[in-house]
């Protein structure tokens, strides 16, 4: 075991699943001779060459489509789009593409592709440079959508991603790529489904994604100093959604709360919520709640950034009010 | 070409006529739903230009109106009439219909509704074929109004940078829809516009077979030579509406009567008449040997084949059979 950066074990993956397989090649915007905005593909042009590593012109919706095409031909693409903001002109090949085509082909026609991204805010990159979008993925049949909150899940889920069959789309986080975790040194692969309990407790459920179970976690340790036990929930997977997971918990804990940093209108705490209530309603001893962003194109100025974004106090504060205690 | 060809592709022509016409009567019976775009008027762009492919080898992909694509790729006729039916035995077993044809087995990879979306996955399929040093093309067909879209700038560009081994086939029948090209095109010849890309590119006749497979044949080497890209327009025009519920008031008659005149069918029967490959009788024969085909075959087979199953309804959405080292259930 060793302690790697976010960027680093998304580094290995791309290094070890190009040396696995000759059909995988990685595609974006400065990835190539400049080593990618995040440094996620940094050495391996030199590495594996310029017809593997392929730097794209300005082109998001095209060589997307690019990517889907070389797929349907038995090619593995990893694709890489600098910022979800930007993933908005990949919107027809991702989503009327490649999400639809085994399925209008009638099971015939597969399309492979990776589709990393960073969706979040970072540090006074303003409204253009902010967006979250997942539920937007999260809402389209024929899509698979990872959150890794950390290396382990960076490294292994997008390895699982490039050998799976179908179209996956994996939403990083500008403030994750420098965290730290440790990883094996052997060759391992993390899921693309299934929710995770990474805290146990037994008053309260926190439920998080990407970069909001680390808010979850950080409350946690506060709650416990209140008394609370607090089990936090990483969902890790959006689509497919683990259901029984957050059923679980909600029926051990009889209370919780969801995490995320996106807005909160038609999201993935208004999805979470109906899933409780359909599935695990009666559980329930108190009125969960979501914490969320202000419903506002994000500011750049530093303070009413930091107040448009939720932060571990938010989570905190919203968490003793579904306890009661405030 | 000897005359065994050139009656062969007549029949062909025929056939995709016959075929069409028949889908619209289908579509009047409402066997068939939703938006059915007819190629008649078209067929020589098409038959040309894959008769002078590698069919089943190379990679074909093109918008809606796609039948005739997907059949002269390889695609069985009856699988694509089932497909207009929604039947489980279509080519796309009932769950794409008229637009949206695949046949991957004769690399017939799709006919998609979004204009302009196949430019870039013709390209992503030349990059395969390059990749893995195959001698393989993808041929892109579309119309000219597709050339409107961002997919076609954003392709032409990388098609041209990577050098992929991709010919689009422009077919310019001079309408989208039911604006005419001069009033949303400003250059209306649309082999010019990829010159800004360093693409070559020429315009020709597309109403005449053999002036299709010829100039089809020189793009064609071109692109299996590794030159790169190429871009090729052929002037054309179809007959009926845009789909089933056009009107057509944006045409006028005397245009519509100029181009009926020359019509693929009607000038190759005259050519291989005049040669005397062909008799009135032969053509008789040959016309009533497809209607029974279609009849008997065809439409048989659709009409006869099962519909989808509603239990199967969430099948084909994600890999029905997905492997779990990949997919999970988590290790706790
Ligand atoms: C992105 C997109 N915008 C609009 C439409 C609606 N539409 C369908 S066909 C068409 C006209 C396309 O004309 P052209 O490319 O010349 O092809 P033709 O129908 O003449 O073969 C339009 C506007 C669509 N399908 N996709
Ligand atoms: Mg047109």
């Amino acid at each position: 075991m060793a302690e790697i950066a976010y960027w680093e074990a998304i580094r290995r993956a791309h290094d070890e699943e190009l040396a696995n397989d000759p059909m995988v090649i990685v595609m974006g915007e400065d990835i190539g001779v400049a080593g990618g905005t995040y440094k996620a593909t940094l050495g391996l042009y030199d590495k594996y060459g310029e017809s593997r590593i392929i730097d794209t012109p300005i082109s998001e919706n095209s060589y997307t489509g690019v990517g889907i095409g070389a797929s349907m031909a038995g090619m593995r693409p990893i694709i890489e789009i600098m910022s979800i903001n930007f993933a908005l002109l990949a919107l027809d090949t991702l989503i009327n593409a490649a999400a639809k085509i085994r399925y209008m082909s009638g099971g015939r026609v597969q399309c492979p592709i990776v589709m990393r991204t960073p969706g979040g805010t970072a540090h006074q990159l303003a409204a253009q440079h902010s967006a979250r979008l997942a539920r937007m993925f999260m809402s389209t049949s024929g899509l698979r959508v990872v959150t890794p909150r950390g290396p382990l899940d960076a490294c292994g889920m997008l390895k699982s991603a490039v050998r799976c069959n179908d179209p996956v789309i994996i939403i990083e986080h500008e403030r994750m790529y420098n965290l730290k975790e440790e990883v094996p040194d052997e060759e391992y692969f993390r899921p693309l489904e299934g929710a995770e309990v990474v805290r146990e407790g037994s008053d309260i459920t926190l439920i998080g994604y990407n970069y909001s179970v680390h808010l979850c976690l950080e409350a946690a340790k506060r709650l416990e100093k209140d008394g609370i036990s607090a089990e936090v929930v990483d969902l890790r997977a959006l689509k497919p959604l683990d259901r029984e997971t957050i059923r679980r918990s909600v029926e051990k804990t009889h209370r919780f709360l969801v995490a995320e940093e996106d807005e909160a209108p038609v999201g993935v705490g208004a999805e979470i919520m109906a899933v409780v209530t359909e599935d695990c309603f009666y559980a329930l001893d108190a009125q969960p709640a979501r914490v969320h962003a202000a419903d506002v194109p994000v500011p750049y100025n530093h303070t009413l950034e930091k107040a448009a974004i939720p932060d571990a106090d938010d989570v905190y504060q919203s968490a003793l009010k579904v306890m009661g205690k405030i | 070409m000897n005359a065994e060809d050139q009656k062969r592709l007549l029949r062909e022509m025929i056939f995709y006529r016959r075929f069409e016409d028949r889908t619209f009567e289908a579509y009047m019976e409402r066997k068939i739903g939703g938006f059915l775009h007819l190629y008649s008027g078209q067929e020589a762009v098409a038959t040309g230009v894959l008769e002078m492919a590698r069919t089943g080898h190379d990679y074909v992909i093109t918008g809606y109106r796609d039948h005739v694509h997907a059949i002269k790729t390889g695609a069985p006729p009856r699988e694509v009439m089932a497909e207009l039916y929604g039947k489980q035995t279509g080519s796309s077993r009932g769950r794409g219909g008229s637009m949206h044809i695949f046949d991957p087995t004769v690399h017939f990879m799709g006919g998609y509704a979004l204009v302009g979306q196949p430019f870039p996955l013709a390209a992503g399929l030349a990059l395969a074929c390059k990749h893995k040093g195959s001698d393989q093309i993808a041929i892109c067909f579309l119309g000219d109004g597709a050339n409107n879209q961002g997919t076609f700038h954003e392709t032409m560009n990388m098609a041209s940078v990577w050098k992929l081994p991709v010919l689009f086939v422009c077919e310019n029948n001079l309408y989208a829809i039911g604006t005419r090209i001069e009033r949303s095109t400003a250059v209306t010849d649309q082999y010019k516009r990829v010159c800004g890309y360093n693409i070559p590119s020429s315009q020709h006749d597309g109403q005449n077979i053999e002036t299709v497979m010829e100039a089809a044949k020189n793009a064609i080497d071109h692109v299996r030579g590794g030159n790169g890209p190429y871009f090729i327009e052929f002037m054309t025009y179809r007959h009926r509406g845009h789909s089933m519920s056009d009107a057509k008031g944006y045409r006028n008659k005397e245009e519509e009567e100029q181009w009926l005149k020359r019509d693929p069918i009607v000038l190759y029967t005259e050519k291989l008449r005049k040669a005397g490959v062909l008799s009135d009788k032969d053509i008789k024969a040959m016309e009533k040997a497809i209607d029974d085909e279609i009849e008997n075959e065809i439409i048989k087979f659709a009409e006869e084949s099962p519909e989808p199953r509603v239990e199967d309804l969430t099948k084909y959405v994600l890999d029905d059979n997905p492997d779990p080292r990949w997919i999970g259930p988590l290790q706790k």
